[in-house]
């Protein structure tokens, strides 16, 4: 129950054990006894602020004197002069005896799951042996866990159920429901027999369990556990860690600090850390899908290409036959073979016929040593990486109307806001520590608003969830900004103050009324107008937006109506408002802040301007070019123009990632020469020339920057296999042997480096780093936590003033018709990551999303006469790929979702590489496609 | 080793759309809202005769809330039959016998195993807790229809229907209003006399919380009205107390001073609606308070909106916070105390909760007086009147309207037409299962409030069961335990585990007395609600009082 009403602040003085204690009224007995180093026995409750205690196990009872009853002290608040025992015949009767009943109804200490559980630690501490006087309320009780108990399911990859050993504190329950919020656990029935339930009492596997394991995190009995720790049964704990260190989770943009725990160097299991980002919650991924790093398909040797392997646009090389085409050899000839083709390259056609992908999920030090070695040793800017598939969009759009690329305000901070726009993202599955913030903050009565092409099961939380049609983003968009105008709504002392532009919007919006649009966007004028109302008059409103914005050929439209929402109604730069745009990658924020952008040096400085680039010619000691370089796409097409020769890819995996793979991959098969720097043999490893094996994240030290701006240090907490070298030892090389010899000792030489050159990083040095974990950039002072809410007073344009750009419809690139009826838009799942070369060599991960499937509406299906299950093609212009068909109630009619992970089904060679005229983005998000049976097709 | 999931679908069990359509269908007009979910519920289950697990699942998809959500409150009532995949769907009648101790005491169990026996395959059969027809024991249900003073015969002439409930002859509101019914209600409305005046007769009266708390009600409405607005009332008829059938007497005779007595409480304190919640187990009176609701609607008189609740077969809400959060449409567990329900009841608001009886009172203390109740008492330190539930070993159980402070002795004799020929009385329950059991010789004492408790009992819902020597303390007492364990919600540790391991010790027949004492002090001194502070009453007074050897 959560129904504990907390008293206002204020201070009260009383006694502990007839020890005078002064505190705040609105902290637990069972806090404030622990402050003063009593640590009262507890089993239900969590020691972290992100759970509620519950009081129902009744350990850390004490006794107030004047009361009839014991007191849980967990739930208990202080009052002036309250006199309370932790300790003495009653409550320590009371406790022993708890203690008694819960063990008598589990087996044996040395026959539970885990002997090592905070329950038998407790058990132990409070003086209990063996000695059981009881009798046994369930089978294996006292004694072992039975077999084939009904209360063991090991359905689940990832996670062990033996409820023999449970108390029915409910920690789990709340994990699931009130932490994460993915409500598949519950207590069933009642009296003895109230125990945690799947769904419906299903089995967890066959649930809809979405892996978090928070549950696994909260047990006190070890009743929920990690497989990784368990005999083949799922029943006996067999392992146990040799060291816990702390990390990052290398996966998305939430940035969620964990807790690692290993053995013989293997990764064992992963637990959340309390950062900034995530409060101690982790994803499937991120706890359970860390075994990518032990993969036995780790690259571990150097690779040189056999001269007579011809590269093929159709991939037929890869792990497993490898060896047939590419001959191991030793890191000096590598470094040597790839520094000599990149020379060569460069003194026959300049440095301009050379082109680098960099890496959103290497370190902000990487990132910067990666486009400082096309710059500065190769003399080009074609240096990119996967922000351009993913947010170039919307970054093309903040940087013109508000001079930051960055988010305004953490999505933490949903909490604090009153009103939530989400639009085009699907964050319970790409950023699912993220959503909990949404969901919680939903549950506690700010009005989500959920916009999507398709349902998505966040829905179920908002308070407004609307499905509108595929491409129509800006009418739906306009038409919530004609209403805010038409009714006034906007914020005319925030425009006139801190915005530019209004007018010229106030003019050209009239055509964009949400009875014409509602045609448009088949969302309805009074659900458009009814949301623009929720989000205009609540005084705090936040809005986040993903790849549905940005993955479109009027991405950058798409977001300036976004930015214009936010702008008109004063809804920036104070707590609980702002936009966000949720960034994909670990470190995309980083790498983007670090330089990997071809017309940007670090911080988003042009290299068009002359004092920017003077500052680093002087610095680096050598001349620069002025020009911007080409963006992914670009470069793909000019390799297939033979203006591109030569290729560095660090990290990433254009052979999979990229849009129209027909093209992609015919154009690094083309390239003379290119070095592909990875932890495993990719798609895109299958063209190289050269291959360097790399390290893993958990096996280097640096910084990565999440969504949030916050800062975030890494340590090695691994040795990397075989001969794998650190990336940016590899970058240091490769100068080196090109005549620059570049002398950074260790990682933080480089970030020292980048201090010099980067204003984000004032006040935040590697140093305040390893003290604090993150730091939220910009910091004004050292002493002082970053500024997680920017732009209150004002904005880093040339003005100081916000832009407010008006804009109009546009059609994406292709529309359906009668040959290509369907509108095919790609994504991801939540088990697999992008382009799957990690999520697909994790177990644990892949097993849960095995195959590549199709995901259409069912009555889609049932008009077709398909039979979901089924293998069918799916075709467009570009290409055709086979795959199962699922049935998903969620997608809309007429859709089709193919998620881009799977290289047998590479959802790329379906996808349309028209670009987004400013942010070079290619439109995934909408292609017309059509859908056959393959019996139909033979 | 894991189960592979069909990756033919998304996670989880599949939603069909033929069974939304199907269940919309059924559940018609109900507002699909929260706090309604345990009323969706019962129309499935009634409609079925259990629920499947997919229909729970698109359940959960109607009301847009996780499916483990309706799971748990559906597995938490025991009206709700829940049926696993590949079990045989459970006969659509039930029929219910009960195991209530003055059902026991009538031999109901070896009636159950002859129905069982017969019936099996045309009827579902289960043995149920207290029924409240306790002075017509053995009790059954047969669908909705009551079956009084049950016997084989009986019971198969029943079986061809109708499944209904009887409707019993009650005043009806004409008849109410012709003896002067809601004059008072109306002088309330026409403001002819103040909240505070009310409130004033209402405190001098004494007239306390009959539902077994003894609280003062007119302390209780200046609580709640201290509390900002809005606030909200609930009226407890969810009587499950072992023992105790007066609320259901009161509502199957006089549903509308009922009504009145809600209405007033609810003007005076300033509730904004009230929420009736009937046991599910008194169809009858659902039928009667649904139909005369109706009819009093016209008069202009419910100037309060009243909605009726079905409870769904759980003792423990009975107790007020777990009662709320049932209203809410959740399993019913007792919430912890700070806060108390008068400043966040349900839906968070203040909340004016009140029993039956209690609110039966009303309409004529304050037409005849604060004195008149006041003065009503067996002796001058006793007040007013008392519904006493009478039932075992008497000549003429039922409900007894009885000075309150009136010694056991004089109930049977004055009130029961003495004991029941050959019945020597031996043992008595004061207060239902769970004011504890105590011997003959304590049957002087006076029964009201604040009398049993230095003995470890409680006088509580006025619910006297009569035990004789012909009866045997031991089997009630264990007859009391198995009660309390199965009605356990299961919350917290010493009730959920400390009932099941008295169970287990009786059934084993140990005496350990040592045993018994550390589980009972445990259970008094740590559980969250009364149910596990006071269900270890008996087991004390048995060998306190009854063993002796």
């Amino acid at each position: 129950m959560s129904n504990q009403l907390k008293t206002k602040e204020k201070k009260v003085t009383f006694y502990i054990d007839d020890i005078e204690v002064t505190s705040n009224s609105n902290e637990t007995l069972w806090k404030i006894a622990k402050k003063n180093n009593k640590n009262i026995p507890h089993l239900c409750l969590k020691d972290s602020n992100n759970y509620r205690p519950d009081g129902n196990c009744r350990a850390c009872m004490v006794e107030i004197e004047g009361e009839k009853n014991l007191s849980a002290s967990c739930i208990r608040y202080p009052s002036e002069g309250m006199k309370v025992k932790t300790f003495g015949t009653r409550v320590q009767k009371n406790r022993k005896l708890i203690f008694e009943l819960l063990a008598s109804d589990m087996p044996l200490k040395e026959n539970c799951p885990d002997p090592n559980s905070h329950f038998w630690k407790q058990y132990e501490s409070i003086g209990l042996d063996k000695n059981y006087r009881l009798p046994a309320g369930r089978p294996g009780a006292q004694s072992e866990i039975p077999i084939k108990s009904i209360l063991n399911d090991i359905s689940h990859p990832s996670i062990a159920v033996n409820l023999d050993a449970c108390i029915s504190c409910g920690l789990c329950e709340r994990a699931c429901r009130e932490v994460q919020v993915n409500d598949v656990i519950g207590m069933e029935g009642r009296s003895h027999n109230s125990l945690p339930v799947f769904d419906v009492k299903d089995e967890l596997g066959n649930s809809t369990c979405v892996g978090c394991g928070e549950c696994v995190q909260a047990c006190p009995t070890g009743a929920l556990i990690e497989k990784s720790f368990m005999d083949s049964y799922g029943v006996k704990r067999e392992k146990y860690p040799d060291e816990v260190k702390k990390s990052l989770c290398p996966f998305c943009g939430v940035g969620c600090q964990t807790e690692v725990q290993l053995l013989n160097n293997d990764i064992l299991s992963v637990n959340g850390r309390n950062g900034p980002a995530n409060k101690g919650k982790l994803c499937v991924k991120g706890r359970f899908g860390m075994d990518y790093v032990m993969s036995e398909e780790r690259l571990t040797k150097p690779l040189i290409r056999k001269k007579e392997s011809i590269k093929n646009p159709e991939i037929k090389i890869n792990f497993h036959n490898y060896h047939a085409h590419f001959e191991e050899v030793s890191w000096e000839q590598a470094l040597d073979f790839a520094a000599n083709g990149l020379m060569k390259t460069k003194n026959i056609f300049s440095g301009k016929a050379i082109a680098g992908f960099g890496s959103a999920k290497c370190t902000n030090e990487e990132a910067f040593l990666f486009q400082k070695l096309m710059r500065q040793v190769f003399n080009t800017n074609n240096v990119d990486h996967c922000t351009r598939l993913c947010h170039a969009s919307s970054v093309a759009a903040l940087m013109e109307g508000i001079g930051s690329g960055a988010v305004t305000i953490p999505f933490t901070a949903a909490e604090d806001s009153e009103c939530i726009i989400l639009i085009g993202a699907n964050p319970e599955k790409n950023h699912p520590v993220a959503s909990t913030f949404l969901k919680n903050a939903a549950k506690k009565g700010t009005k989500l608003i959920v916009l999507d092409v398709v349902k998505q099961n966040l829905m179920r939380h908002a308070s407004h969830g609307l499905v509108f049609h595929p491409g129509t983003d800006v009418s739906l968009l306009n038409a919530m900004i004609f209403t805010i105008i038409e009714e006034e709504l906007y914020d005319k002392e925030y425009i006139k103050t801190f915005t530019e532009g209004f007018e010229d919007l106030k003019s050209s919006i009239k055509l964009y009324s949400p009875e014409k649009m509602e045609k448009i966007c088949k969302v309805s004028s009074k659900h458009i107008r009814e949301i623009a109302r929720v989000y205009s008059k609540s005084s705090k409103s936040i809005i986040f937006w993903g790849m549905g914005i940005s993955q479109h050929t009027h991405g950058t439209d798409n977001a300036r109506c976004l930015i214009t929402l936010s702008l008109i109604t004063g809804n920036i730069g104070k707590p609980g408002a702002g936009i966000h745009p949720l960034r994909g990658q670990n470190n995309v924020q980083g790498a983007s802040d670090a330089g990997l952008i071809p017309m940007v040096y670090p911080d988003y400085k042009s290299v068009t301007d002359d004092e920017i680039r003077l500052k680093y010619e002087k610095e680096w000691d050598c001349s620069l070019d002025n020009n911007p370089g080409l963006t992914v796409v670009e470069i793909i097409n000019q390799i297939l123009k033979s203006n591109i020769k030569a290729m560095y890819i660090l990290g990433e995996n254009p052979a999979m990632s990229d849009p129209d793979q027909t093209k992609t991959r015919l154009a690094l098969s083309q390239l003379e020469h290119l070095i592909v720097q990875d932890i495993f043999f990719t798609e895109t490893a299958s063209f190289a020339d050269v291959i360097f094996p790399a390290t893993a994240q958990p096996e280097k030290s640096g910084t990565y920057t999440n969504s949030n701006r916050q800062i975030q240090i890494a340590k090695q907490i691994r040795t990397p296999p075989g001969n794998a070298r650190q990336d940016w030892e590899l970058i240091t090389e490769i100068a080196k042997r090109c005549g620059h010899n570049w002398k950074y000792k260790e990682v933080k030489d480089v970030f020292n480096e980048m201090s010099i050159f980067m204003n984000s990083l004032n006040n935040i040095s590697w140093e305040r780093l390893e003290k604090e974990d993150a730091v939220c950039y910009p910091s004004q002072n050292i002493n002082q936590p970053g500024d997680e809410v920017i732009f209150s007073e004002g904005f880093p344009t040339k003005s100081g003033l916000a832009k407010i750009v008006p804009v109009s419809l546009s059609e994406p690139n292709e529309l359906p018709d009668s040959k290509y009826p369907l509108i095919l838009t790609t994504g991801r799942l939540l088990e697999h990551w992008h382009t799957g070369a990690m999520t697909r060599r994790s177990y644990d991960l892949n097993i849960q999303e095995p195959e590549a499937t199709v995901s259409m509406n069912p009555e889609d299906i049932k008009k077709l006469s398909l039979i979901r299950g089924e293998m069918v093609r799916v075709e467009t212009r570009r290409g055709s790929i086979s795959l199962i068909l699922r049935e998903d109630r969620n997608i809309s009619m007429g859709i089709l979702f193919i998620p881009f992970c799977y290289l047998e089904a590479p959802a790329n060679f379906l996808t349309d590489s028209s670009l987004d005229p400013f942010g070079k983005i290619p439109e995934f998000k909408f292609s017309a496609a059509k859908v056959v049976s393959l019996k139909e097709a033979v | 080793m894991h189960t592979k999931r069909d990756i033919s679908l998304p996670k989880g069990r599949e939603v069909k759309d033929s069974k939304i359509k199907y269940i919309k269908k059924l559940l018609g007009k109900l507002p699909i809202k929260r706090d309604m979910l345990i009323e969706a519920l019962h129309l499935i289950q009634d409609q079925e005769g259990y629920l499947s697990k997919d229909n729970i699942v698109v359940l959960a998809e109607i009301f847009n809330i996780s499916r483990v959500e309706v799971y748990e409150v559906a597995s938490f009532y025991h009206h709700f039959v829940i049926l696993n995949e590949g079990e045989k769907p459970p006969n659509k009648i039930k029929i219910r016998i009960c195991s209530g101790l003055s059902c026991e005491i009538r031999q109901s169990s070896i009636l159950k195993n002859l129905i069982n026996e017969k019936f099996k395959d045309n009827f579902h059969i289960q043995s149920v807790p207290c029924i409240g027809n306790c002075d017509k024991a053995p009790a059954v249900q047969i669908g909705k229809r009551s079956i009084e003073n049950a016997d084989f015969n009986k019971i198969k002439n029943y079986t061809t229907g109708p499944f209904t409930p009887q409707i019993p002859k009650y005043e009806t509101m004409d008849k109410y209003l012709k003896s002067g019914g809601y004059k008072i209600l109306k002088k309330i409305l026409n403001r002819k006399v103040t909240s505070e005046e009310v409130i004033r007769v209402l405190s001098e009266s004494k007239l306390s919380g009959l539902g077994g708390a003894g609280f003062s009600s007119g302390k209780k409405w200046e609580i709640v009205r201290s509390f900002d607005k809005p606030r909200l009332m609930t009226v407890n008829g969810d009587e499950g107390e072992p023992g105790t059938f007066k609320d259901r007497f009161w509502i199957e005779n006089k549903p509308h001073r009922l009504f009145e007595g809600a209405l007033i409480a609810a003007n005076v304190v300033g509730c904004e609606k009230i929420y009736f919640y009937i046991r599910d187990e008194y169809p009858a009176c659902i039928e009667i308070l649904k139909r005369e609701l109706d009819k009093l609607k016209k008069l202009n008189l419910v100037t309060v909106p009243i909605e009726i609740r079905r409870g769904a077969g759980a003792y423990i809400c009975g107790e007020e916070s777990a009662m709320i959060e049932s209203i809410e449409g959740k399993r019913g567990i007792p919430r912890h105390r700070p806060p108390y329900i008068a400043e966040k009841g349900l839906f968070d608001k203040p909340t004016l909760n009140h029993n039956i009886e209690t609110l039966i009172w009303i309409p004529e203390i304050l037409e005849k007086g604060s004195e008149w109740f006041s003065s009503q008492g067996w002796t001058k330190l006793n007040h007013g009147l008392r519904s006493f539930s009478v039932s075992g070993r008497v000549k003429c159980p039922g409900v007894k309207i009885a000075p309150a402070g009136i010694p056991l002795e004089d109930l049977i004799n004055l009130h029961c037409g003495g004991m029941q020929d050959g019945h020597k009385l031996m043992a008595f329950f004061p207060g239902g299962a769970s004011g504890g059991i105590f011997p003959a010789k304590m049957a002087k004492k006076p029964m009201d409030f604040g009398v049993w408790e230095k003995d470890g009992g409680f006088i509580g819902s006025h619910a006297v069961v009569i035990l004789s020597d012909k009866d045997n303390v031991l089997n009630a007492v264990k007859n009391t335990i198995d009660f309390f364990e199965h009605e356990s919600c299961g919350q917290c540790t010493p009730c959920r585990v400390g009932l099941n391991k008295i169970s287990h010790l009786l059934k084993q027949n140990s005496f350990d007395k040592k045993l018994y004492e550390d589980l009972n002090y445990v259970m008094r001194d740590s559980s969250i609600c009364g149910l596990g502070q006071s269900a270890g009453n008996c087991i004390n007074h048995f060998f306190k009082f009854f063993n002796k050897n």
